[in-house]
């Protein structure tokens, strides 16, 4: 028997874990003296009040559900990745490869190019710890914080002494050719007399995202794999009693997760900088795992709290402009949610489960 | 002579560079033998790197500054064992928020205190550790080879540093010989034979957890307080997942953990001092030593050198009632 109604579980403890992470995050910005009401008002207008807002979150967000997705799909299958970061800094690799060294007619064969590039390239960063962990036993956390490292290592090197122009001074590979560029929102929605969306990095990789939270829905509910996968997450046993490998399971689950945040390259590599930077990821890695968590990890969860780490994102930043308020801000909330909708989870179910078994109790 | 003094003075920085790896470690140590996953350790160190400097810097006494220190590891320490033993939660995840809620909270109260770019003011006098000098150590530094080796390597460190290798044999002490290393042992492997035997697993996994943030303090006031002059944002630098990688690579026992936060130690020293190496011909970039922990741990998680086996019951949470 269930113990809570199931809108209960998706929508209520989700929603009850954000206003304590809201707020403690008021408390303190009370603490280090400032209004929590204004910087509210500032981050919403900021971050939503106008389209260069809105290009700013949106942008942001196509981040956030790639890692999401990514750490959700690991997520059903009992695994934590949390190596989203140096597999989608590996997806950059492979994006800038792709771009620089091959003479695309168009922009719209080079995004499938590029998808395909970073898809493989982040895989094959996940590949190695997925093997580790099905074969050797080797704990898949670990290794992915290794990898991380690793990558942060070899992009170093690949940046300074390989994919770096002749006489450059910045560690960072040439500006993509202009061919390669991809359509930002200003000119997809802009007509002539009303330009929309003006200097915001918001691309159609957006719509990719989308596109792979479909994917990824369709995948996980819809298919063979997706329900071997689920099976494998909810218990093992049962699992290798049904003839389902764990060595496949884990390793194709991971290659999935390591495609996913190789993917993001897209948006941040391909769609924005238009060059491959060091430290180009900026942490949008570890905020999968909040997207993840508070999304429940459901595509449809992943694409909402996305938006909500978007705006918190750009409205932290807008904060940082206007206040004193540090764009740290948005580290110590997105570390809030993290650990009431992921570690504390317990601290507002059983209360909640309390509740509910009492008043059945009471309607019986 | 010549390759003998930059040996002397390699190894010295090894010694400095090591110490926050084997502190950090030995912290990981109890908790992780308890069967409580940290990967928090890099959070709480920054956290006491900040309060230890913020609080030095303030009154002008170190002392007080590694109190403030290890307070504030042991506040994130309660925080994960909250989370991790009596909500049972998700211990992995516990320590991922406790990582960001450092590197959050200590720029944004630096920023709030000090209005410096989210550093502490540089400490000076009685704010920093000063090195300790051994008895005769200037009129022995003539003496050839264990004069250089006296003078430069054992003597001049601050207090933490030999704190931190005393912590060494006392570790394996407390694990090996003492009731309380036998049990703390035991919860990590089987606390249902622990709780049979009448003896509180909560209790015994908090005591851990605790030993561990004390630990950790200490680590981090040694980096803001003894090893630089101040705190800056993010300046563990990864440290606490280096300690991490160094455990698993001594398979959880103390003197073995040494060995590897040594080793790990010595190759931060190699990177800091030669950027790229050459060996005849063949350029090992500076990059390579940066990942070589990581690469070396892998490869021992892998099961190539002798298999690293976690404690039994790691990361799982203790149901009483099953």
């Amino acid at each position: 028997m269930e113990k809570m109604p199931k809108w209960a579980d998706v929508v209520l403890i989700p929603l009850i874990s954000l206003l304590l992470a809201t707020i403690l995050s008021a408390l303190v910005i009370l603490a280090i003296g400032e209004n929590p009401i204004e910087a509210v008002n500032l981050m919403v207008t900021g971050a939503l009040g106008s389209t260069y807002g809105w290009g700013y979150t949106l942008y942001y967000a196509t981040n956030f559900m790639f890692t999401g997705l990514a750490v959700a799909v690991a997520f059903h299958a009992r695994m934590f990745n949390i190596g989203g970061e140096g597999q989608a800094m590996l997806g950059g690799l492979g994006v800038a490869i792709v771009c620089l060294y091959v003479p695309w007619p168009h922009w719209s064969i080079a995004l499938l190019a590029a998808c395909a590039a970073s898809m493989i390239f982040g895989a094959a960063w996940a590949a190695i710890p997925a093997y580790l962990q099905a074969k050797r036993g080797s704990h898949i956390v670990i290794t992915t914080i290794m990898f991380n490292f690793i990558a942060a290592a070899l992009l170093n090197y690949m940046l300074v002494n390989v994919m770096r122009p002749q006489g450059s001074q910045d560690p960072a590979t040439a500006r993509f050719p202009e061919a390669v560029h991809l359509p930002t929102f200003q000119s997809m929605f802009s007509t002539a007399e009303n330009i929309v969306f003006r200097g915001a990095p918001a691309n159609i990789s957006f719509f990719v995202a989308i596109l792979a939270c479909f994917v990824v829905w369709a995948l996980i509910w819809r298919t063979r794999l997706g329900y071997e996968l689920r099976a494998y997450g909810h218990s093992e046993t049962g699992a290798v009693y049904a003839g389902i490998s764990p060595v496949r399971i884990t390793i194709i689950a991971m290659l999935i997760s390591g495609a996913l945040a190789g993917l993001m390259a897209t948006n941040n590599v391909m769609g924005e900088a238009e060059r491959l930077v060091l430290n180009s990821t900026e942490g949008a890695g570890f905020i999968g795992i909040a997207v993840a968590l508070m999304g429940r990890s459901h595509p449809f969860g992943v694409f909402l709290a996305a938006i909500l780490f978007g705006f918190l994102y750009q409205g932290g930043a807008e904060l940082a402009l206007w206040t004193s308020i540090p764009r740290e801000l948005i580290v110590v909330i997105q570390a809030l949610v993290i650990l009431f909708t992921g570690a504390l989870d317990n601290m507002v179910r059983m209360p909640l489960e309390k509740l509910f078994l009492s008043l059945r109790k009471e309607a019986e | 002579m010549e390759f003998f003094i930059t040996l002397i003075q390699v190894l010295d920085s090894t010694v400095r560079l090591a110490t926050p790896l084997l502190l950090a470690c030995l912290a990981g140590l109890y908790s992780e033998r308890a069967g409580i996953f940290d990967i928090g350790l890099e959070g709480k160190m920054l956290m006491a790197a900040f309060f230890s400097a913020a609080v030095a810097a303030v009154t002008g006494s170190v002392w007080l500054g590694l109190l403030a220190g290890i307070a504030s590891s042991l506040v994130l320490s309660g925080l994960h064992g909250l989370a991790s033993i009596t909500f049972r939660g998700n211990q992995l995840i516990s320590g991922v928020a406790i990582n960001f809620l450092a590197s959050g909270l200590t720029v944004l109260i630096a920023q709030s205190w000090f209005k410096q770019g989210g550093r502490t003011p540089s400490l000076f006098g009685g704010g920093r550790f000063e090195p300790i000098t051994f008895p005769f150590a200037d009129s022995l530094s003539n003496v050839p080879i264990i004069g250089p080796i006296y003078a430069e390597l054992l003597s001049g460190h601050s207090i933490l540093v030999y704190v931190a290798f005393l912590m060494v044999p006392l570790t394996w002490w407390v694990l090996y010989r003492t009731r309380f290393g036998l049990r703390l042992r035991a919860v990590g492997e089987n606390p249902a034979a622990v709780d049979t035997a009448g003896v509180s697993v909560v209790g015994l996994r908090f005591a851990a957890v605790a030993i561990c943030g004390v630990l950790c303090g200490i680590a981090g006031a040694y980096l803001a307080t003894a090893l630089q002059a101040g705190f800056v944002k993010e300046m563990t630098a990864g440290r606490g997942f280096i300690a991490l990688a160094a455990l698993i690579f001594a398979k959880w026992r103390p003197w073995h953990a040494m060995g590897a936060c040594l080793l790990f130690g010595l190759l931060q020293a190699v990177a800091l001092r030669f950027q790229n190496i050459d060996l005849g011909g063949v350029v090992i970039p500076v990059q390579v030593m940066d990942a070589l922990p990581y690469i070396l741990t892998v490869v021992i998680l892998a099961g190539f050198v002798g298999k690293a086996i976690p404690p039994r019951a790691g990361g799982e949470p203790y149901v009483k009632e099953r």
